[in-house]
């Protein structure tokens, strides 16, 4: 009871990501709250999903599997998590601020009349002071979140309704496996004690998924263009570099609104979290939006002709020139000096 | 055959907060509010949008616009009006004020409820002052429907069924689901038509209770001989909404603190584009194996 719970997104048999992240992160919270860590996974037909989660420290697994609940639809995953946490009274529950999360965490808050925060960036524990009636709360989730358009950051606590629920950005935590040879328990859960034919009111009809055609997150080198590249034609000299250094192409939302770069590059708050070994930001002036977005990159090399490009101050390295001059000579020396 | 469909937009006047200037933020690091140009949430312009082709595929349906906030927020019902809805109601009451999501989707749905019998309510995804896409499902809980989110199109609307694309990761999906239902649109969906001139004409005196008593009163026997310039306006009382579900009493969750965002500053080395200061760079980051 009142332990931590960790909803698992399954695409074709594999955890997301997110949901990876996740257990990592719940795994060292629960530590903290001295609770255990529990995950559930509602799917069809799902095979050996406990060795993809067990090994990140998960004490509990709750898997639900039938016929219908692939492809994720609204209520017989709601019905499902509304009926598990009314049951296991979870102190917390968390998961991926994706299409999936965004759909079903708000409809599982509602039926509990919980608090839910939509795309956290860090979640921590701490305690919170009501100064109204003067009542300390101890050991709350701090649910901490980008707000106004990502101006700010807000962090929110929900002292008095259980579950505290929150949805998390993909990328921003990290997954690690404790233990491959982690013992946590199993629990197959009859599908029809929680849900009803009406449930499944919503049909499926066509679904067209294609892998990532690119592999920014996974990336060691990115190199990212803003607007000040210029034109779509400059753009094809950042992926000239990206081909002789091994790289990935990333965007800014500017970059990606002038028609430069597909929607599926954009780094930042809207888009892909990155944090690769060496981020060559291209162009970039540096909101605050795209530096939330890349701001964990081991070493940042900024190319600008404006000097004061507020990306500048983040920077390790700031060339001051145009793309159009930069790269070209990057591949030069790059050919010249390797090996 | 065709039947004819009663749509409810919810849609929220909204902070620009993607024009954002060097005044919007206070010392002490909160929002100035004022300093922000209210805007229809452009999410829910795309929603009105997919609203209206529902209603021109179908005549005889109608379009009325659901808002929740301070008087002014009238706007958006009038600026639905001059693109082709045929009315509106505003929800605003000292007691919503500082309402999370929840509190929000509740009186939202109870003044769905007073509105009684509709067939689709459709919103944008989200709104660009919180980012949420929480109300649009959490109205649909409180009301006992299901859901479609993250609509790209509605493709089809017959027999009682609704048939919609949406985005999903990496590609699209297509659903169909019964009617009544809560969809919620993406901003990547088709734009929403400009405003209608004849429908401006029509409308431009279009006003709540509140704005007659406090514009100038030369109108009255306008809005006596004219009942569709009168729009309404509801409060929780109104709803009959139970106050300790309202507002900032309603609100599960607290905001503890607000900050302003402070980025690591590095002490950085900057180079020209010269041939020596280029290849000086890359043979350190090769020598100290970043690349290669």
């Amino acid at each position: 009871m009142n332990n931590l719970f960790v909803y698992c997104e399954i695409e074709d048999g594999i955890i997301a990501d997110v949901s990876l992240e996740l257990l990592t992160k719940g795994r060292s919270l629960a530590n903290e709250l001295k609770c255990q860590l529990e995950a559930v996974i509602i799917g069809t037909s799902l095979k050996e999903v406990e060795k993809q989660v067990l090994p990140y420290g998960v004490d509990k697994l709750h898997i639900f599997d039938a016929p219908g609940l692939y492809p994720y639809t609204s209520l017989p995953h709601t019905s499902i998590l509304v009926k598990l946490f009314k049951e296991e009274q979870p102190q917390i529950a968390l998961m991926g601020a994706t299409v999936i999360g965004r759909d079903l965490g708000p409809r599982v808050s509602s039926a509990l009349t919980s608090g839910l925060t939509a795309d956290c960036t860090s979640l921590e524990i701490g305690d919170y002071e009501e100064k109204k009636d003067n009542k300390i709360y101890k050991n709350l989730l701090y649910q901490i979140r980008p707000a106004f358009g990502g101006n700010i950051v807000a962090t929110i606590v929900n002292p008095d309704h259980r579950p505290q629920m929150a949805t998390v950005r993909e990328g921003v935590m990290k997954k690690q496996i404790i233990n491959t040879e982690y013992k946590g328990k199993v629990v197959r859960h009859e599908v029809k004690d929680f849900v009803t034919d009406a449930d499944f009111v919503v049909k499926v009809i066509e679904r067209h998924v294609e892998k990532s055609k690119n592999n920014l997150k996974g990336s060691p080198i990115i190199i990212s263009g803003g607007y000040g590249v210029g034109s779509k034609d400059n753009f094809k000299l950042l992926f000239d570099l990206a081909k002789v250094i091994n790289a990935e192409v990333g965007a800014s939302r500017a970059a990606v609104d002038a028609g430069y770069a597909d929607h599926d590059r954009q780094i930042g708050q809207t888009g892909v979290t990155v944090r690769p070994k060496l981020y060559i930001a291209c162009g970039i002036s540096g909101q605050i939006q795209h530096i939330a977005g890349m701001q964990e990159s081991a070493i940042i090399i900024s190319i600008n002709n404006d000097p004061n490009a507020p990306i500048n101050a983040i920077a390790d390295y700031v060339i001051n020139g145009t793309v159009e001059q930069v790269i070209p000579k990057m591949i030069k020396y790059y050919k010249q000096n390797s090996k | 055959m065709n039947m004819n469909y009663k749509i409810i937009v919810l849609a929220k006047q909204v902070p620009d907060t993607r024009n954002v200037g060097k005044d919007a933020m206070k010392a002490d690091g909160t929002v100035n509010r004022a300093a922000l140009s209210a805007i229809f949430n452009p999410e829910d312009l795309n929603a009105l949008e997919q609203a209206l082709r529902i209603k021109e595929k179908n005549p005889g349906s109608t379009v009325y616009m659901l808002t929740m906030g301070p008087g002014r927020a009238a706007d958006i019902i009038r600026e639905g009006l001059f693109r082709g809805a045929d009315g509106g109601y505003l929800l605003t009451d000292r007691a919503f004020a500082g309402a999370d999501t929840l509190a929000t989707s509740y009186a939202l749905a109870m003044a769905i409820r007073k509105i009684g019998h509709f067939d689709l309510i459709i919103g944008g995804r989200q709104a660009i002052d919180g980012d949420t896409a929480q109300v649009g499902p959490q109205v649909a809980e409180k009301l006992g429907l299901t859901q479609i989110t993250y609509a790209e199109e509605i493709k089809s609307i017959e027999n009682g069924r609704i048939t919609v694309t949406r985005h999903i990761p990496g590609g699209v999906e297509t659903v169909e689901g019964p009617l009544p239902i809560v969809v919620t649109v993406n901003g990547s969906a088709a734009s929403c038509r400009p405003r209608n001139a004849k429908m401006v004409m029509k409308y431009k005196h279009a006003r709540t209770v509140t704005e007659k008593q406090q514009g100038n009163l030369d109108y009255t026997d306008l809005y006596a001989t004219h009942d569709y310039l009168n729009l309404e306006e509801w409060s929780v009382a109104d709803v009959k909404g139970d106050l300790a579900q309202c507002g900032l009493a309603g609100s599960p969750t607290k905001v503890k603190s607000i900050q302003n965002i402070v980025f690591q500053t590095k002490e950085s080395k900057t180079i020209s584009d010269s041939n020596k200061d280029i290849e000086g760079l890359i043979v350190e980051l090769l020598a100290n194996h970043t690349i290669g």
